[in-house]
């Protein structure tokens, strides 16, 4: 199959690439960026003029809730919502059921994905059996069948002790361990941020310290044992000027954040929403700023979606009872493109986000347009907009704070090696230009 | 207006000469009598009555918004005024008295009450004016004025701006 | 917001479920209601007709026998019917949710719930899913509000102190678990109260709890000086066992109300308590029971209160 995208605007954030020009693809991979190749033929003209071109999304968070939570979401429900999202390759997170902790697990996974359209998907293997934060998993065995990490999701590790033995025998084998820096006994039953909205409403809190000490235990335990960390979901602006700091001295850690904390706050949880109950809990309006300012200067490495859908009833409840969590694949470029708009950044920078970094965080050939590379492949529209709701989004988590609110960008085509894997069907009534 | 209407103060006159040979004209052993007012006009009336009486009788005020039949319609009176009857009605006669009299629905709701307190000996009813329109089978002992209003037409007893006097208004609905 | 979903369109009261937010007039129309049902229950009658017909069901998720009782009283002297349903965690687990439970007593032909719940926002949550005509009190929804006792607290005070203009107040003890202390704040912020203490160790206030318009005392000797009313708090029995206080006789001997901590007070300070009390440890029996006490009053109150609220929500619905 050969496929020539005529006319789109091509933003490659790696190289800086930004023109409009015509893109050849073949077997899977991009053959040409601006001139054809000899003697291509296409059997497919995708006219993408008034779309941008961008590398497929790499995500570094994405539940599938297989195996064992069909009943939030299906596999082949949430590759779907990927694809429609833009996403080409994502990493799964171990925290489900039962956790990614055997290699037979890891390779269904990995089957089961590799036969149904979607993107390419990297588990990230659990780092404790049963994430219970006891006994190591086998890692290098996992790796073998597929991880390309370790970590304890949300879970926590019991003490500190398994902490350190993690990295050393991580490291050990060259692996990356994923680490969410909480304590759990500073956020133990919490659900909200320790801060003016909770003091109002009563909810029982976590303090920013949850995460900062969590934080600077695991970053000593770096510089002694030299393990690759990356810190995911960062939430607070002291933990930001913790891994500062950190990379300054040359630690070898990465962080990302979820795409709803650039734009959300406390504030947004005021009416116990509770599609806004998040882990990490939404935090103050200066630990949001503190969010930007570090992905802005580089501090943050990533925006993932943190994607977790939760159905209905598990939603439907007082906030501290409800299921954490939003539905995030098809959000992670509105609220990306969002962040760039309001914070005036050139489409070049603020697509790397989601697509060369993470991909480096990865360890994965992706997130670039360039000959040579794999032909995953986003095409969106960054004029269009949509609304948020149940019937809009592809995802079966309808969880969103952002339901009734309106997105600017939408993706129209996604490849992912080669194959048109989405395509949105042009509305009703309406002439597709 | 029709110009046959009197003042109020002219009605409290002839219902107060009226009433007074009723409540005076006691035998010894006889209930008591005790006057009661409906907040707000009917309290206007029942003070004039009571100062041209001139007996010390007892003194009670109903505010009837929690004995309306029409709350689920119209819901609660803004302003509601706690009731007052600091005396025994068990076994009391008591003048019941309001301004204007019209579907009844009022007085029905002021003797619900009133049976709240206790069981009286008996009630009569004083109003000001019986405008016609009764809804209920209830008629009032003491009038001062019959008049004959149309549905659209709504009378009310008001004070006068400098709080003193009192001053009848009807208008059309 | 959570405002709105209290208000009708045209302002009126159509759900009660927390203090904040509700405008001063709203508050002070309860109040005066309240104030013409008090006589009611000194008549031989307690009772007045307004509700007569309505079905008004108590689910308490959460068991409150005191609290459930009160409102059970408040509604018969309103001629209305009550249903009490306690609904232990068992029945929930079942599969049936929260909504589900909702969804089912509306079918009951529901006009009003009184809703007691251990999670904050689970009254806010009923309301938003009641259907029309049905509206909704809340009795205490985890540590967020308790709106009918912090309206019986703002009667006790106007009742014995006048105007809130003038006022100082200290509210004492567990500030952060207490959703009696959070309905206090608001209320007597919106009513005016120039100043408003809270009383307590470190480990018993929120963080930020500034942000709600108090002024934080850590000293109880400091906190009572010179106020015209003491609230204080029922410390509950499991905070004692936890880490943020040591003991019962160490929380009594530093914020605990004796005769010669009241004695900073205004001498005609009133002392209240939300009940169940817990002597001795957030109250000297001597204080409790003692001339500056109006407790009791709080409870004969607090009936003429929820009354109040109950027939204004009742009657919401209704055509101007």
């Amino acid at each position: 199959m050969k496929i020539q995208i005529r006319g789109g605007r091509v933003i490659d954030p790696a190289s800086g690439l930004d023109a409009v020009q015509d893109i050849y693809v073949a077997a899977g991979h991009i053959v040409g960026v601006g001139a054809a190749p000899a003697d291509f033929h296409a059997n497919q003209v995708i006219d993408a003029s008034g779309l941008v071109v961008c590398p497929g999304l790499v995500d570094l968070a994405v539940r599938l809730r297989e195996p064992g939570l069909e009943y939030m979401a299906t596999l082949e429900s949430e590759m779907h919502a990927c694809a429609v999202g833009g996403i080409t390759s994502l990493a799964c997170p171990p925290d489900t059921s039962p956790p990614l902790d055997e290699p037979g697990l890891v390779e269904m996974l990995k089957f089961r994905a590799k036969h149904m359209p979607g993107p390419r998907v990297y588990p990230i293997g659990a780092l404790t059996r049963q994430l219970k934060g006891e006994r190591l998993t086998e890692m290098a065995e996992l790796n073998e069948a597929g991880c390309v990490a370790f970590s304890q999701a949300d879970a926590p590790l019991v003490d500190t002790q398994v902490l350190l033995r993690a990295m050393e025998y991580a490291k050990t084998f060259e692996l990356p361990i994923w680490l969410r820096p909480q304590d759990p006994h500073l956020a133990r039953e919490g659900v909200a941020h320790d801060g003016v909205v909770a003091a109002r409403l009563g909810l029982p809190a976590i303090p920013v310290p949850a995460e900062t000490v969590a934080l600077a235990t695991i970053l000593l335990l770096v510089r002694e044992t030299g393990a690759r960390v990356h810190l995911a979901r960062l939430s607070s602006r002291a933990g930001i000027e913790m891994v500062r700091r950190a990379k300054h001295d040359g630690l070898p850690i990465t962080c990302d954040v979820g795409a709803h904390y650039i734009h959300l706050s406390e504030m947004d949880t005021a009416d116990f929403n509770a599609h806004c109950h998040l882990v990490p809990p939404l935090r103050s309006q200066r630990d949001r700023d503190a969010i930007r300012q570090g992905l802005a200067d580089g501090t943050i490495d990533a925006i993932c979606s943190d994607h977790a859908p939760v159905d209905d009833d598990a939603k439907e409840k007082p906030f501290q009872e409800a299921e954490p969590g939003a539905t995030g694949v098809e959000l992670l470029l509105p609220l990306t493109l969002k962040w760039a708009a309001e914070a005036g950044l050139p489409l070049t920078r603020a697509l790397g986000y989601i697509s060369h970094r993470p991909a480096g965080i990865l360890g994965i050939e992706a997130g670039r347009v360039a000959a040579g590379q794999p032909a995953d492949l986003c095409l969106f529209d960054p004029d269009a907009h949509w609304l948020v709701s149940a019937a809009s989004l592809a995802s079966l988590g309808k969880n969103s704070p952002y339901l009734g609110f309106e997105m600017r960008g939408r993706v129209q085509y996604t490849l992912i090696d080669g194959h048109l894997d989405f395509r949105r069907e042009p509305p009703r009534g309406h002439h597709h230009h | 207006m029709p110009t046959s209407l009197p003042t109020p103060e002219q009605l409290i006159d002839q219902l107060a000469r009226a009433i007074a040979p009723v409540i005076h004209d006691s035998a010894p052993g006889d209930p008591p009598w005790a006057l009661v007012g409906i907040h707000t006009g009917g309290v206007w009336v029942m003070d004039g009555l009571m100062r041209r009486l001139g007996a010390d009788l007892p003194r009670g005020v109903l505010d009837i918004a929690f004995y309306r039949d029409d709350f689920s319609r119209i819901g609660l009176h803004p302003q509601v005024k706690p009731s007052s009857i600091p005396f025994e009605v068990e076994g009391c006669r008591i003048l019941l008295i309001d301004d204007v009299l019209y579907t009844g629905r009022t007085i029905r709701a002021a003797m619900n009450l009133l049976f709240d307190y206790g069981r009286p000996a008996a009630i009569k009813l004083a109003v000001l004016v019986d405008r016609g329109g009764r809804e209920l089978p209830l008629c009032a002992d003491f009038v001062g004025a019959n008049l004959n209003l149309a549905a659209d037409e709504h009378i009310s007893l008001n004070q006068n701006h400098d709080g003193v006097g009192l001053h009848f208004a009807i208008q059309q609905r | 917001m959570a405002t709105n979903l209290q208000l009708t369109e045209d302002g009126r009261l159509r759900h009660l479920l927390t203090l904040e937010g509700l405008p001063r007039r709203i508050l002070t129309q309860i109040l005066d209601t309240a104030a013409s049902f008090v006589p009611v229950a000194e008549r031989d009658v307690k009772k007045v007709p307004l509700l007569r017909g309505k079905a008004i069901f108590n689910i308490f998720f959460e068991n409150s026998t005191r609290t459930r009782t009160t409102f059970e009283i408040a509604a018969k002297r309103l001629s209305a019917d009550i249903v009490n349903l306690n609904i232990n965690a068992s029945s929930l687990s079942k599969g049936e949710t929260l909504l589900d439970t909702v969804a089912n007593l509306s079918a009951m032909q529901a006009d009003m719930f009184i809703v007691r719940h251990a999670a904050a926002g689970a009254a806010h949550l009923i309301a938003r899913n009641v259907a029309p005509h049905i509206s909704v009190i809340n009795a205490g929804d985890g540590r967020c509000a308790h709106p009918t006792q912090g309206l019986l607290d703002m009667y006790t005070l106007r009742h014995y102190k006048g105007e809130f203009h003038n006022l100082r107040v200290a509210i004492v003890g567990d500030i952060l678990h207490s959703r009696v202390a959070r309905s206090q704040i608001h209320a007597l912020t919106t009513l005016g109260c120039p100043e408003v203490r809270v009383v307590a160790p470190k480990t018993l206030l929120p963080r930020d709890v500034e942000s709600l318009g108090v002024h934080v005392h850590h000293n109880m000797e400091d906190g009572i000086r010179d106020v015209d009313a003491v609230l204080m708090l029922r410390l509950q029995n499991e905070r004692m066992r936890g880490s943020r206080l040591p003991s019962a006789g160490e929380f009594f001997k530093h914020w605990g109300l004796t005769p010669a901590k009241l004695k900073l007070a205004r001498p005609d300070a009133i002392v209240m308590h939300p009940g169940p009390m817990n002597r001795g440890v957030e109250i000297d029996s001597e204080v409790a029971d003692g001339v500056q006490s109006v407790i009791l009053s709080q409870v004969t109150f607090g009936i003429a209160v929820r009354m109040a609220v109950m027939s204004l929500l009742a009657g919401s619905g209704a055509q101007a």
